[in-house]
């Protein structure tokens, strides 16, 4: 019998756990020539700002070793032309839709919250923390627990109280069990992780910085071990909370490493870029891998791995 | 985008070497019956578990109806990727996405058409040459390279096309310069009403200039760096200027890569100009 896949964001039932990651379904209609939006977990948006944003120069994409570095600088037409153009198409199609916001203040990502709380077709908003804060010289919101608390609480009060938050949390930062216990206590429901780490490459023929920004976050296979340990240390922190896994799926292998973590939904990035059709192929196969490993339910197998260890030399220890 | 694309695994017919070029034949079916002059298809390298995830964009040379329809594709080894595709062999699976983009638009009735292409760049002015021909169209050629050797289809363009204007950079073959150099006079001794160029930014850029000056419309397919080829990742924008005036940064692979050459920006390729729409600075929020 196939495992039941459905898995819980709050108290938003999803059909399976496979997501999209924000910035890599495009608005949906890109990905629809491809493959079934309707039949994701949830089809998560890029991020959306109050005014349009141009983003950042080209070349805003260097490939690297199992990985993409990029720097596009969360281009959008803003939210208004999101509400006008770009939900509806999704909400008219049943498409389970993760708004992601951004903001350069906490006032500006609180006043997103309330243009999209009441839009019809928003399964839930998830807070992009990995944004400056120009109110704090351009520090982004990520790397500094209390401004995380702050934005996800502004952001809680803002929003509906049935609209689940949720917090991306970034990996390269000082403590991340301590950045996800702040959103938490803000008012997070659950939370996503891992958003890029920054890096940068150079072009050796140019002999210049490969992105026009200069830096860019690194995404992609080459940062899974990354999001698996984000994902096993905030679960062992936090069990109760439910953590969207991300971070170089490309497998239904992958997913499971991130439901034995921790992660009770995963989603797909990167990957899309390569086979836009990974999202369904990545599904399938976890469904698998579960059924081959005798797993009734998804939510059994979600931080299997920290189950205590049954070998008895470590017991016998005379230490 | 016109028609809908498909995601498909070709089968390889033939790899062949082109002066200095390869041509990949792959039967996929899907992909030929679409296609229009302009698209362009994408490529997975690197095989199922590859550590290559961006897709490679190429023009189509020429789409036959052979065995059910196949598309070929020219390109050169410029790293990892495309050396993984020189290595392919008849009979292997190569995951296509194709037909992309928006293609030529071709004039409603006969005109003198120039086609302009420079280095491989030139492989997708083919097809569109015969759909030119077929709507009883004057085509000339201008190919250019760095070397002889370089210059993409010098013998099909001179025997389908009523001259064939060849320069490389080293003499070597034609005229020394770049096409750009030829393009005035080229231009008033075949009356061109329309202008249709394929190369580098830098190129494209000199071609619409000197369009511009002779007062005629030119269609330019711009190579910008793509991660995706479908409109996912955001990478390939370039400075467009809209219908409403208003320039904005627009993806070459959905929204182009053919434009209008006066269209894009090409001085302010590579930066966001200050005008753009949501150009930093530009609006009230920042």
């Amino acid at each position: 019998m196939p495992a039941d896949m459905r898995t819980y964001l709050a108290h938003v039932e999803l059909p399976n756990p496979i997501l999209t990651a924000s910035g890599c379904a495009g608005t949906g209609r890109e990905l629809a020539p491809f493959a079934d939006v309707t039949r994701l977990g949830a089809l998560t948006t890029r991020t959306i700002t109050m005014a349009p944003r141009a983003g950042r120069p080209t070349p805003r994409m260097a490939e690297t070793p199992s990985g993409l570095l990029n720097a596009v600088g969360l281009q959008g037409p803003g939210v208004d032309v999101f509400l006008a153009r770009e939900l509806p198409w999704l909400a008219e199609r049943g498409v389970r839709t993760v708004v992601s916001i951004g903001g350069g203040s906490v006032a500006e990502f609180s006043a997103l919250a309330r243009k999209l709380t009441d839009a019809p077709g928003v399964t839930a908003l998830e807070v992009n923390l990995s944004c400056p804060n120009v109110e704090d010289r351009g520090r982004v919101f990520a790397r500094d627990p209390s401004a995380a608390g702050e934005v996800v609480s502004a952001v809680r009060t803002a929003a509906r109280y049935d609209l689940p938050v949720i917090a991306k949390l970034q990996p390269d930062v000082a403590d991340v069990v301590a950045i996800a216990k702040a959103c938490v206590d803000g008012g997070a429901e659950a939370l996503s992780m891992i958003n890029n780490p920054v890096g940068m490459a150079i072009d050796v023929d140019r002999m210049r910085p490969a992105l026009a920004a200069g830096t860019g976050g690194l995404s992609g296979p080459a940062i899974r071990p990354l999001a698996v340990k984000c994902v096993w240390q905030v679960h062992a922190a936090l069990p109760g909370t439910p953590v969207i896994g991300m971070g170089g799926v490309t497998s239904g292998r992958d997913a499971l490493e991130l439901v034995l973590a921790g992660a009770c939904a995963v989603a797909v990035g990167t990957v899309l870029f390569h086979d836009p059709y990974a999202g369904h192929r990545v599904l399938r196969e976890l469904e698998e891998l579960l059924q081959e490993r005798g797993f009734d339910r998804l939510a059994d197998a979600v931080g299997l791995a920290h189950r205590p260890s049954h070998r008895t030399d470590r017991e016998e220890s005379s230490l | 985008m016109a028609g809908s694309p498909v995601q498909v695994t070709g089968t390889v017919l033939t790899m062949r070497r082109v002066d200095a070029y390869h041509a990949l034949t792959v039967v996929a079916p899907g992909i030929a019956d679409r296609f229009r002059p302009g698209h362009f298809v994408t490529v997975a390298v690197g095989g199922p578990r590859t550590s290559t995830l961006t897709r490679r964009a190429f023009a189509v040379h020429d789409v036959k109806p052979d065995y059910g329809g196949t598309v070929e594709l020219v390109f050169t080894v410029r790293g990892a990727g495309t050396a993984w595709l020189a290595d392919r062999r008849a009979r292997d699976p190569l995951d296509l996405i194709g037909p992309l983009g928006r293609p030529f638009p071709l004039p409603r009735d006969p005109a003198s058409c120039l086609l302009v292409g420079s280095e491989y760049g030139a492989a997708g002015l083919f097809a569109l040459a015969d759909a030119l021909q077929q709507r009883n169209c004057r085509v000339d050629f201008v190919l250019g390279a760095a070397s002889s050797d370089r210059v993409f289809g010098a013998l099909r363009a001179r025997r389908m096309a009523e001259t064939a204007t060849l320069t490389t950079r080293d003499g070597s073959l034609g005229v020394r310069g770049s096409v750009v150099d030829v393009l005035p006079g080229v231009i008033a001794d075949t009356h061109a009403d329309v202008v249709y160029a394929c190369g580098p930014m830098a190129t494209l850029g000199g071609v619409t200039a000197v369009c511009a000056e002779f007062g005629i419309p030119v269609q330019v397919s711009v190579e910008e760096l793509m991660a995706c080829g479908i409109g996912l990742c955001m990478t390939c924008t370039v400075p467009v200027i809209g219908d409403d005036g208003v320039t904005r940064m627009t993806r070459a692979c959905v929204d182009g890569p053919v434009f209008r050459g006066e269209r894009v920006r090409f001085d302010d390729v590579g930066t966001i100009p200050f005008d753009a729409h949501g150009a930093p600075g530009g609006d009230r929020a920042r």
